[in-house]
């Protein structure tokens, strides 16, 4: 099994007012086809940062500066943005958070995913409507020819989510990138959801990165878990194995602070202390000493990032 | 034990569409009757759409209910109209935390302005009373008083969440109604205002209402659920006793539905599929799930069922439970 993506030593930078923020720092992972990573960590972890990064839709004020990022073995830092349009969208794609938002409010919903039929050329223009209802029936809208016909605000929060999911979709990518695509949705629509992503992803042998604060969400839908904390990987492997006996102490403070079945309010564990200034940040050193209660001295040392692939390994100086 | 909130056969109709006949009436909470105890926490769950949000505003007396009763301690909010009711001593007594923090403060009030706002326009404290009031509420919530003079926009997550909770209980409330106060934190800020809460209920003896859509932390600090569908409470209980022997085929699927933190593929579950049926002019005679329930059978459209008890303090909304 090849890996269709490839990220190595990926580092971002954002100049803000307040100086440069290192966001990312040598993050490497990788997906194979057919596979499901799940990207986690809490907010300001650079989950989102990382899936813009390989989108090649990073804001003007970041910058990608160190690293690689590869393609189904195109160089996506060094193709250029012909090259990387016409990839996006077709062979790669990407749920955003918020599906009322990422949709043009003024255009029915079945154009907008005949949008993107047609901007691949994958359809001629007379069968892109008819096309557009077949990709909504698909996703589990009711009555989609009818639904083709509404606007993102006549819809509930749910069925944008499946609309967001059909555009995705409708160019068969061979990776999909699915930000918190859940966030907001009902248990039971959310459920529905990832079913559907997952059973896509199998018949399809797509290639699915899941970014999700959810370990729980993880645990169910995903091979393998990559676990971020300012910017960089902590650690990654295969998901029972990672979850069973973390080594990272952040993932096992994560752990600790999920609530599930079983545990009680007494049992869960917050993470002391807030993540680290990135503007201030010493390159390569373990950004969570500040808040680990594994601490020792060895940890002001450069550590050795998390490579990519499938094998379990923790950035950490004193593991679990 | 005399309940301190005994809400009975109330109901919320919205009039929708068309004029004169054609207006639809959407039946938003229909005959919904519960009670909350003094110090108890209940949840209240169901999805969005649900009717969870209308019956929180009836509590609040933010809307006019259609029909029934709010009995509050020994007055009923029903009769009170929602207008004017800032102006009446129960406005005090039922405070709300609203669910993201960061959107509900207002952005030009300072900490110190968003907590002091209900004790002036409430308590009238002025000067150095207020001031004393303020920070008593702000070690209570874990916020250090260097904080009070920033901007929502300068505080986290936590911290808002905090301030949310000071100005709700600034007042001296005797119920809050907590609608999804963590939805918007990270699971280690979470754990700590669950915490928090719970630390509150005990000191100030407080009661809760607390509507969440997560069943992980519904299970963690509710001493009882409401499971609503579609206006109606279809199922109630002691928590241990709905999410652990679930009688309505709603709370079943809702169960099924909420991810598990497993480290075996997780067996296939049954899915509910489908929408709900409309909530505009519902046939009376009808299971409000009927049609999405995956045990439905022609007698759930003949007759309407009622909550009827399946074991102690629990009961379901379902003619086969």
């Amino acid at each position: 099994m090849s890996d269709l993506l490839e990220v190595e030593n990926l580092s971002v930078a954002f100049r803000t007012r307040g100086g440069l923020v290192r966001a990312l720092e040598n993050v490497s992972f990788s997906i194979a086809r057919g596979e499901t990573v799940a990207l986690v960590g809490e907010s300001g972890s650079g989950k989102s940062v990382t899936a813009y990064a390989a989108m090649g839709i990073l804001d003007p004020a970041g910058q990608v500066t160190g690293g690689r990022i590869r393609f189904d073995g195109i160089d996506l830092t060094a193709a250029g943005r012909a090259e990387i349009e016409d990839l996006r969208g077709r062979e790669m794609s990407m749920i955003f958070q918020n599906p009322r938002a990422a949709l043009n409010p003024i255009r029915r919903v079945g154009t907008q995913i005949a949008d993107v039929l047609l901007r691949h050329g994958n359809v001629r223009r007379a069968d892109a409507p008819a096309e557009a209802v077949r990709l909504l029936a698909q996703v589990g809208i009711p009555d989609p020819a009818r639904r083709a016909r509404a606007y993102p605000f006549e819809l509930s929060g749910g069925m944008c989510q499946r609309v967001m999911i059909a555009i995705a979709l409708a160019c068969s990518p061979a990776l999909l990138i699915a930000d918190e695509p859940t966030t907001g949705l009902d248990v039971t629509t959310q459920a529905v959801a990832m079913d559907l992503i997952r059973d896509l992803a199998r018949e399809r042998q797509m290639a699915t990165l899941l970014i999700t604060h959810d370990l729980s969400l993880a645990s169910e839908y995903c091979d393998r878990v990559v676990v971020m904390h300012a910017g960089h990987v902590v650690e990654s492997g295969p998901v029972a194995e990672l979850l069973a006996a973390p080594r990272h102490p952040y993932t096992a403070r994560l752990l600790a602070a999920t609530p599930r079945p079983g545990i009680g309010l007494a049992d869960l564990v917050a993470i002391s202390g807030e993540l680290p200034d990135l503007r201030r940040a010493e390159a390569g050193v373990c950004r969570f000493a500040g808040r680990c209660d594994r601490r020792q001295d060895d940890c002001a040392g450069l550590i050795t990032p998390v490579p990519p692939g499938p094998l379990h390994h923790a950035a950490c100086w004193n593991p679990l | 034990m005399t309940a301190l909130l005994d809400v009975v056969n109330l109901q919320k109709i919205y009039p929708v569409g068309g004029l004169g006949k054609a207006r639809g009436q959407l039946h938003a909470v229909d005959d919904v009757s519960f009670s909350i105890a003094p110090g108890e926490t209940v949840g209240l769950v169901g999805e969005s759409g649900c009717g969870k949000s209308t019956l929180v505003r009836l509590l609040a007396r933010l809307h006019d209910p259609t029909a029934g009763s709010i009995r509050f301690g020994d007055t009923d909010l029903a009769d009170m109209k929602a207008r004017g009711f800032a102006r009446r001593p129960e406005r005090a007594a039922i405070q709300m935390v609203f669910q993201d923090a960061g959107e509900s403060i207002n952005p030009r009030y300072t900490a110190f302005e968003a907590i002091a706002a209900p004790l002036r326009r409430l308590r009238g404290l002025r000067g150095a009373d207020l001031q004393r009031r303020v920070e008593s509420l702000a070690d209570a919530t874990g916020i250090p008083r260097a904080l009070l003079g920033r901007f929502p926009h300068q505080l986290s997550g936590g911290q808002k969440a905090r301030v949310g909770i000071a100005r709700a209980i600034a007042v001296e409330p005797r119920l809050l109604i907590l609608d999804e106060p963590t939805a918007a934190l990270d699971v280690s800020v979470q754990v700590v205002i669950l915490k928090l809460l719970m630390e509150l209920r005990e000191r100030l003896g407080l009661s809760y209402l607390f509507v969440s859509h997560d069943i992980n932390v519904v299970r963690l600090i509710c001493d009882r659920v409401l499971v609503m569908y579609l206006g109606k409470i279809v199922e109630q209980g002691p928590t241990a006793e709905v999410l652990g022997r679930p009688a309505h085929p709603y709370t079943r699927a809702l169960l099924s539905a909420v991810p598990e933190l497993t480290l075996e593929p997780p067996p296939p579950r049954p899915r509910l599929g489908g929408e709900p049926r409309s909530p505009i002019n519902p046939d009376p005679r009808i299971c409000r799930f009927f049609g999405r329930c995956p045990d439905g059978r022609p007698a759930c459209a003949d007759s309407m069922p009622r909550l009827a008890p399946v074991g102690p303090a629990h009961a379901a909304a379902c003619h086969f439970a």
